[in-house]
């Protein structure tokens, strides 16, 4: 069971003075349980490359096929796919438009063709998921929230989708650190409870060590990195630049210290476990090489 | 989904006529529509396909512009060009019932077409090779003399200047929420046709929200910026007349006046 993409290209405009192919000849591969983050420089790609993965726009040429669909050329297929892989675009909130937060959630769950009772038991679970309580607003109106509350709602309306494959763009864009960490959580923990696979759009580095089992790195239409992060953090430090990105604020200040003469381990997920690292080569006394 | 939606038909080029003054280039056009209605002979035709050829030449626009500026109104030329045929008086050529075909009729209904092609490749040129912004910036020039009898003239042309910018904005809003809602099963395509408007308001309610909330927040950005009207406001790209801008007024009074000498003269 995976996503999977052989030869994709994706071009904009075709025929118009404004064509631009923001996608080159990929191949990739998504399988089930992954948590997958996606960087790239802005206009690398990423958003073109999501949008593939669950069929809201078609390649140019190449196929897409989603546990073995091909979702790439008939529209029809690409519907019946759509409950398979859900999507919470950039800035979420703003899709929002039914009167009351339940509604609101309950309109996927409806149009995939659920039972009353189906759909009232999954806008429960989604809105407890995403730490609202049901009791208290499910008859609000949705456009009387605050900005993180509002993307929690966008949010829910996509996993009462019960989707296998949960693409994220950019959901934190926008939030508090204290909104991003809350959203981030709940992602991993539907991540780890639910066992789906998760692609994560991020610009945030930090956020991508912490979470991704796995890392995509886009640059000018292309994949140029694929692999575990911290492997790629810790080695690829010229291509990340290269791409346009770099590595997690943490990573780079251990990677200065290594620079400096301290052996200190670098594969790292979060400045926790950087200062402790930074502990441990200090405690091992094995640092200044001079 | 709606990206094969262009919009003003704009087509970013280097040609002469990209080059021209919109003022002059909007006068221009109105003069030379005149002047294709002078036309009657078909030395006078000959004359105007000419300088329209010439015209479409200069842009340097792929052929298929022409085609594509006629492409809206063909169901207006089509009934032009039967009513002249159909109706038109003179030599029988073909009877069927109380429908028959003139000599005159025929050459009647392909003046008109002509005349209404001609009307429409031309003016089309005008949106083809100016940028909506420019372009408004020369209507706001034209009317600027017009200000003393009560017309806006600035704020007729920030207002377009302002609904042009936002119409892609607000396509590319379009598109992500219907993108977005499809996502979560919506379906804008099949359908009723009182099923199919059902189905627009999660795409209408987001993309209302989202116009106001733009419109407020540009407001409030306006304001910022001390905006207060046209009066005595300067502009970052002053437009001004060069020696293409003579050529080509030169050019259309030249036809123009050739034309009305040969209807009148």
């Amino acid at each position: 069971m995976s996503i999977k993409l052989s030869n994709v290209t994706y071009t904009y405009g075709i025929g118009t003075p404004f064509e631009k192919t923001a996608l080159y000849d990929t191949d990739v591969e998504i399988h089930e349980g992954e948590f997958v983050g996606i960087i790239g420089h802005t206009g690398s790609g990423k958003s073109t490359l999501v949008q593939i993965l669950n069929g809201l726009i078609k390649p140019t040429s190449g196929t897409v096929t989603v546990d073995g669909t091909d979702i790439g050329k008939k529209t029809k297929e690409a519907m019946a796919v759509r409950h398979k892989v859900g999507m919470v675009f950039q800035y979420p909130e703003y899709q929002l438009f039914e009167e009351t937060i339940a509604k609101d959630i309950a309109f996927g769950p409806r149009n995939f063709g659920l039972s009353e009772e189906e759909i009232t038991e999954r806008v429960k679970e989604a809105m407890d998921f995403v730490g609202l309580d049901y009791k208290t607003y499910a008859d609000r109106s949705p456009f009387r929230l605050s900005g993180g509350q509002m993307r929690r709602v966008a949010i829910a309306g996509v996993i009462a989708i019960h989707p296998s494959y949960l693409i994220l763009d950019e959901p934190s864009a926008g939030l508090d650190p204290i909104g991003r960490r809350e959203i981030f959580s709940e992602i991993q923990r539907w991540h780890q409870e639910k066992g789906i696979t998760v692609i994560l759009v991020s610009h945030n580095m930090d956020d991508i060590s912490r979470l991704a089992s796995r890392l995509l790195v886009l640059s000018h239409g292309h994949i140029v990195l694929d692999g575990e992060p911290l492997n790629i953090f810790a080695t690829q430090q010229q291509a990340l630049h290269d791409a346009g990105v770099s590595v997690p604020p943490v990573t780079g200040a251990l990677q200065y210290l290594q620079g400096r003469g301290f052996a200190v381990d670098d594969r790292v997920r979060t400045v926790e476990e950087g200062a402790q690292a930074i502990f441990d080569c200090l405690k091992g006394g094995k640092g200044h090489a001079h | 989904m709606l990206t094969d939606i262009t919009l003003g038909q704009y087509f970013p080029g280097t040609s002469f006529l990209h080059k021209l003054d919109p003022r002059i280039k909007i006068v221009a056009t109105m003069i030379f529509i005149v002047a294709i209605f002078f036309a009657h002979s078909l030395a006078s035709y000959a004359i105007v396909t000419a300088f329209v050829a010439l015209n479409f030449a200069i842009s340097r626009l792929p052929a298929k512009f022409i085609v594509k500026s006629l492409k809206p109104l063909w169901v207006i030329i089509i009934f032009t060009m039967g009513v002249h045929i159909f109706t038109t008086p003179g030599d029988v050529l073909w009877q069927y019932g109380i429908f028959h075909i003139t000599k005159e009729g025929l050459y009647q209904g392909a003046l008109m077409t002509a005349r209404l092609v001609f009307l429409i490749v031309f003016s089309s040129l005008l949106t083809y090779t100016t940028s909506p912004i420019v372009l408004t910036d020369g209507i706001e020039h034209l009317l600027n003399p017009f200000k003393r009898i009560g017309v806006p003239a600035h704020e007729l042309a920030m207002m377009m200047t302002i609904a042009l910018r936002f119409i892609p904005t607000l396509l590319e809003e379009t598109d992500r929420i219907m993108k977005a809602q499809t996502a979560r099963g919506a379906n804008f395509t099949s359908g009723s046709l009182l099923q199919r408007g059902k189905n627009m308001i999660p795409l209408l309610v987001p993309l209302f929200v989202s116009a106001f909330r733009r419109a407020d927040d540009l407001a409030t950005a306006m304001e910022a910026r001390c905006y207060r009207g046209g009066e005595g406001r300067t502009r970052m790209n002053e437009l001004s007349y060069t020696y293409r801008d003579g050529i080509a007024m030169a050019a259309v009074l030249i036809v123009t006046a050739v034309l009305a000498a040969m209807r009148w003269l």
